[in-house]
């Protein structure tokens, strides 16, 4: 597979830490491309504030930064104005359900089609490991030296609620199911969401002593657990484990083609 | 009969100058007294192949706009005072990642919640200063209905043309009043947009200029793909932390619109020949003003009026020169001297500049500032 | 005869994370100086976990082109 393909190659090696996942999510990202044949110049990648969102600048598409939690917004308006454009948006647990938060259910409710990757390494890595609303209960964070005392969304669950067609969740371990579901989420027509957990060894895994990148991503092997064997499990057998696998998959109006019936009921008018 | 003569709103003004400008998308939220803009924008631009959506927050309409417009399509968004707070984050952004975007803010009574349904002036100094860092804005107020709908044209022109945004500042009586208009034939009109690439994109820098300062920009979707970000770039688009590159961005950034002043810059000047007291106003004031003016000529005082349109960057020189012909300047605005006070640096003289100050969501009367003028006399 | 897998490491883009070491069902790769050497080539079998979990983008994998065996009659 050449990655580089599809890459800016003169901005590497990247920034991202050793152990860091989010390299391991880029190669899955270009690999669900490659399998659906889309050209590069079909693709418009945004996205927020933090590690993961770092991503556009080395990918070689149509690429937006844009601020703090808000990658979705500025994607709804390249979506209106270039509909026939596939739009990616890179965002992290705190870009996406803090901040970004309330742009993330409305997108979701109206199920407009785009597909959002959020890079879930449960802490703000970029700014130096301060708490997120992924952050697990009695863990550690810059700004959590006494634990973590808030409950975290069930993020991809959150999602489904709102609306999405399509939800599902991997590790970064399980590369190769992480790289189909990325495929089944651009393909899908609607609001695709895909939460990945991915480890974070320097920010996150430090303080709450999980040990290297590889170790964190070897435990994930173990945490994993199919979502339709957790669906026979108790709350107990469950407890921190990471239920991977499609949540939803369904086919509801999608934003653009109803508000594109609305267009030619106005035209007709 | 000319077919484009109404009665038109100054909000429905707004929007149909966008129309007539090439814009086709709008994103936004209801807020008083500016929601007729969104409304009217709702059923118009789909009838004509546009976009419009109302989005769940404000900061998410400046975003959506901002994408829209480095999609290619001339976007619009229209506010007042809470929400032009919650949008200057990404005005930021429009502002240094140079991407043209009209920003229309219907001035209320502030600060907070204040005054929803009652005009001000509130917001002039946060049009200049309300995004963080240095970075250019350009602002435009309109005193009319007419010149409402001719200043959203060249708000896009402007927008199109320099890289930036471009704020409108409306008050709740320049939205809510109602004037008879006789709009041009949007077939004559010029209508400007940006400088599209003279390279094929593997030579293509996004933000290198040449003398005129302002860069070719191509759209998302168009075959060239580049990056844009809120971090400091340099002409590649990319990141840069490098002391020499971040001075050389700032520089051109900062100083773009200084070398298109002559354009940009517009006032009005009104019996300014002989005038021993000037008065200097915008928007709604400018009208109380005006019969002011009128009246204090009828009683033998000579005044003249420097009405202000383009409020940034401001008239720094017209003003100074204003300065030299009269004694005396008045100055009334609907804020507690927010542009007297560039006023006073303009003509670097605070002595001879007086504040007709109102904040308390009524209209300047004619008569106030003729007081004023009669004491100065 | 079948020609070995090849693995390149891009030693200056490595960052020592030692994932490759450790999901490598062949133990092609050990850790040496904070960079992975690549030890036993010839056991590669292409399943491609290092590649896919290398973040750096500093492994690259070339599988060998198979000689087509004759069918017995």
């Amino acid at each position: 597979m050449d990655y580089f393909k599809y890459l800016r190659k003169d901005k590497f090696p990247h920034i991202w830490c050793a152990g860091c996942g989010d390299g391991i999510v880029l190669k899955a990202i270009i690999r669900a491309l490659d399998n659906l044949k889309i050209e590069k110049n079909q693709v418009a990648m945004v996205s927020g504030i933090g590690c993961s969102s770092r991503t556009p600048g080395y990918v070689d598409f149509y690429t937006l930064h844009t601020t703090h939690g808000r990658a979705i917004a500025f994607a709804t308006g390249i979506k209106m104005a270039k509909p026939e454009l596939h739009v990616i948006v890179v965002t992290g647990d705190g870009d996406a359900t803090a901040i970004g938060g309330n742009h993330l259910i409305h997108a979701a409710r109206r199920n407009i089609n785009m597909t959002v990757l959020i890079y879930n390494n449960h802490i703000y890595g970029m700014t130096g490991g301060q708490v997120s609303p992924a952050t697990p209960m009695g863990d550690f964070a810059t700004t959590a030296p006494f634990s973590a005392v808030e409950n975290n969304f069930a993020i991809a669950e959150l999602c489904a609620a709102a609306g999405a067609s399509f939800v599902a969740r991997s590790t970064v371990y399980h590369s190769n199911f992480l790289a189909k579901i990325i495929e089944r989420a651009i393909e899908k027509r609607g609001f695709s969401v895909v939460e990945i957990m991915t480890p974070c060894p320097t920010a996150y895994g430090k303080i709450n002593k999980k040990g290297t990148g590889e170790q964190m991503i070897l435990d994930q092997k173990n945490l994993a657990v199919r979502i339709e064997k957790a669906q026979t499990m108790s709350p107990e057998e469950l407890k921190n484990k990471i239920i991977i696998g499609t949540l939803v998959d369904r086919e509801l109006p999608e934003y653009i083609n109803t508000y594109e019936k609305i267009m030619s009921q106005a035209q007709r008018m | 009969m000319n077919s484009r003569t109404y009665m038109m709103q100054g909000n429905v003004a707004v929007a149909e100058g966008a129309i007539d400008a090439g814009c086709r998308f709008y994103a936004g939220y209801p807020i008083t007294p500016s929601s007729e803009i969104a409304e009217h924008l709702s059923k118009r631009l789909p009838a004509i192949g546009g976009k419009f959506i109302q989005m769940e927050d404000e900061i998410a309409a400046m975003g959506a706009v901002i994408g829209a417009s480095v999609a290619g399509v001339k976007s619009l968004t229209a506010t007042s005072g809470p929400g032009f707070s919650l949008k200057q984050e990404n005005i930021g952004y429009a502002s240094l990642a140079e991407v043209p975007v009209v920003i229309v803010n219907v001035m209320r009574g502030g600060p907070s919640t204040g005054l929803p349904t009652l005009p001000s002036q509130g917001d002039v100094m946060q049009a200049r200063w309300g995004t963080h860092g240095d970075h250019p804005i350009i602002a435009l107020v309109p005193a009319s209905v007419r010149e409402t709908y001719d200043m959203t044209i060249q708000a896009f022109n402007w927008s199109e043309k320099y890289r930036t945004p471009v704020i409108l500042l409306l008050d709740e009586i320049i939205g809510h009043v109602h004037e008879k208009v006789t709009l041009p034939d949007p077939d004559e009109l010029q209508i400007f947009n940006r400088k599209k690439p003279s390279v094929p994109p593997e030579e293509y820098l996004p933000y290198k200029a040449d003398e005129s300062l302002i860069p070719e920009m191509a759209a998302f979707g168009d075959g060239y793909r580049y990056h844009i970000t809120g971090l400091i770039h340099d002409e590649t688009g990319f990141p840069t932390n490098n002391a020499e590159k971040i001075a050389e961005m700032m520089d051109r950034l900062n100083s773009k619109l200084l070398k298109y002043e002559h354009e940009i810059i517009q006032v009005e000047e009104t019996d300014t020949g002989d005038a021993e007291i000037g008065i200097v106003a915008y928007g709604s004031s400018a009208r109380s003003a005006r019969t002011a003016m009128r009246k204090a000529r009828e009683e033998g005082i000579k005044v003249g009026m420097l009405r202000i349109q383009t409020l940034w960057p401001f008239p720094v020189d017209k003003i100074y020169e204003f300065g030299k012909k009269v004694k005396e300047i008045v100055v009334p605005e609907l804020n507690l001297g927010q542009i007297a006070h560039e006023v006073e640096h303009a003509i670097q003289d605070r002595f001879r500049v007086h504040r007709v100050n109102k904040v308390n969501g009524e209209p300047i009367h004619p008569d106030e500032i003729l007081n004023k003028i009669r004491g100065l006399k | 005869m079948d020609e070995i897998n090849k693995v390149i490491v891009n030693e200056a883009w490595c960052k020592g994370c030692e994932i490759c070491v450790k999901v490598c069902p062949k133990d092609v790769f050990v850790m040496e100086n904070f960079v992975a050497k690549v030890i036993r080539m010839e056991d590669c079998t292409a399943c491609l976990l290092c590649e896919q979990l290398c973040p750096d983008f500093a492994i690259v994998i070339e599988a060998a082109k198979k000689e087509k065996k004759k069918a017995s009659a």
